[in-house]
């Protein structure tokens, strides 16, 4: 149990550090990699609870895809040697009272979700029974994701495609004057209709249209 | 005191199984060049040591005694961190590779996302390569190289899911038994060659070594590395191959189980037939490197998301479709 005790104050100490320094430091690329920190620091928090197959979607989805997503944008836009900080801009400074509501939202509901967590135990049986029956938290959550709550996982799931669809929608333009390749095209060459094979006369030259 | 032995065996353990990885790494990188010269119609390494198996040693003892230079505008402490997180990243992904029903360092239930998770985090030590070095060129490769192995994972996963469908259980070892009847590399032959394609998009082989290409970046990502460092991202580069031929053997082939199971095979050890599966995925990688021509950037992105990416969906849907009309979903 002590050992497991290190375990959970050593990672639990590392995602609060790192989620601090997510938004102290100053360099853009640095708050990323301190943000893969956390996300990874609580992947293991979720795999020390017994909640592997959260813990490594966490890993895969959230640091495989979405923050190399982020490091992308973050590297190109070339905000690393960004100084201004927060609090001295004049500019920045009026999101504040904007940031501070959602903050304020945002801890009203982790204070719902984990009063309700403390005050009605029987909402978790399922999940709890599923644990001790020795089936794999892959299975009960499967279980339990497409059965009782199937209608909501698919809302989702069709939430996520349309933002996607939106998204490709906004950027996409047409463009004038860009020429494009036809893969059917440059595949389907043969050779003898790129190579011509000409008798040359001397000191007169060939005539190559192009 | 318990604590400690626990620690110490365990310590074993993994050391039993990282040096023969890294051995093996080092001997790999000889076969591949071999590979790649005889195609070539050339010799290859053949002076150090018989048939040259020494020459991985030669080399790494050069990289260990060159200097290393750290560029004066680089990030330092990133531009060190990323070699040694390719490194590691390549290496912690064999604990849970089985080489054999009871031979798994760590036998844990989600085996299969653990190397995914892992092989989908190895695009970090690339990304801070190229980022820490502070140079167009490194820059520029680590970009491509990030976009490339997002796209690949993509089809990658789906495959998996292919196989998981199959097998009913993220446990590698599961994976391993449920092809005793029947590798899966029968029924589900088109995801086996598009899996191959994607390894070799994954760790950046040639034809997609884009990332690295010589021609137009120098070296990518490693271009300001030297010595030790260099050595690292390099070893890391070919443990991760190792580790996709494992997968795909573990996936496909059958993992240890022998090809047929009678009387002189069955004396063999699972754990050698893994090797051989995994030394065949190798050679087949190292017979592609030399072979094929590497694709432009517009095509490799092409590839990933416009045909590999439906070709796997829809061989989802068919195979889900068809375990489920002749009732044959694995059951749990």
């Amino acid at each position: 149990m002590i050992a497991h005790a290190i375990f959970f104050y050593v990672f639990s100490v590392i995602a609060v550090v790192s989620a601090i320094m997510v938004t102290v430091s100053k360099n853009t690329v640095h708050s990323v990699f301190f943000l893969i920190l956390d996300f990874i620091s609580i992947s293991c928090l979720f795999i020390m609870i017994g909640a592997e197959f959260l813990g490594m979607i966490m890993l895969i989805v959230y640091v495989g895809a979405v923050a190399v997503l982020f490091l992308f944008v973050v590297m190109m836009l070339n905000v690393a040697q960004q100084k201004n900080q927060w609090f001295v801009s004049k500019d920045s400074s009026r999101h504040i009272p904007i940031g501070l509501l959602i903050s304020v939202i945002i801890f009203f509901e982790l204070i719902i979700v984990i009063g309700g967590w403390k005050y009605k135990p029987d909402l978790f049986d399922s999940a709890k029974s599923s644990l001790e029956n020795g089936v794999s938290n892959t299975h009960s959550l499967g279980q339990v994701l497409y059965t009782d709550y199937i209608h909501v996982f698919q809302i989702s799931g069709m939430i996520l495609l349309i933002a996607m669809i939106g998204a490709i929608v906004l950027t996409f333009r047409q463009r004038e004057g860009v020429k494009k390749q036809s893969y059917l095209k440059q595949i389907s060459r043969e050779r003898n209709e790129g190579v011509e094979v000409l008798e040359v006369a001397s000191n007169k030259g060939v005539k190559i249209d192009d | 005191m318990e604590y400690l032995n626990i620690i110490f065996q365990e310590s074993y353990k993994i050391l039993f199984l990282l040096v023969p990885v890294l051995v093996s790494v080092a001997m790999i990188v000889w076969l591949d060049r071999r590979v790649w010269a005889f195609v070539q119609k050339r010799q290859g390494p053949n002076v150090v040591g018989p048939f040259g198996l020494l020459q991985s040693l030669a080399d790494a003892l050069k990289y260990i005694f060159k200097e290393i230079i750290i560029p004066a505008s680089s990030n330092k402490v990133i531009f060190i961190l990323a070699p040694i997180i390719t490194m590691t990243l390549a290496l912690i992904a064999w604990a849970v590779i089985p080489f054999g029903l009871e031979q798994v360092l760590a036998d844990i239930n989600v085996g299969i996302l653990y190397i995914f998770a892992v092989s989908s985090l190895g695009v970090y030590g690339i990304i801070m390569g190229g980022w820490a070095s502070n140079s167009k060129y490194p820059f520029l490769g680590a970009i491509r190289s990030a976009a490339q192995m997002v796209s690949y994972e993509v089809s990658i996963g789906i495959i998996i899911i292919n196989v998981l469908l199959c097998v009913g259980s993220l446990n590698l070892n599961d994976i391993v038994i449920a092809q005793k009847e029947i590798w899966f590399v029968i029924p589900l032959f088109p995801m086996f060659v598009i899996f191959f394609i994607s390894a070799l998009a994954e760790t950046n082989r040639p034809p997609f070594d884009l990332p690295e290409a010589e021609a137009e970046l120098v070296a990518g990502y490693q271009t300001e590395y030297s010595g030790m460092m260099y050595a690292m991202f390099w070893l890391g580069e070919y443990a991760n191959i190792l580790l996709m031929c494992a997968l795909g053997s573990i996936l496909f082939l059958g993992g240890w189980l022998t090809p047929i199971d009678i009387y002189p095979f069955n004396l063999i050890p699972g754990a050698l037939w893994l090797i051989f599966k995994i030394l065949f995925l190798f050679i087949l990688f190292a017979l592609v490197k030399a072979i094929v021509p590497r694709y432009r950037y517009d095509q490799l992105m092409r590839l990933g998301w416009k045909i590999f990416l439906p070709l796997s969906l829809t061989y989802v849907v068919l195979t889900a479709s068809y375990l489920f009309y002749f009732n044959l979903l694995p059951t749990i």
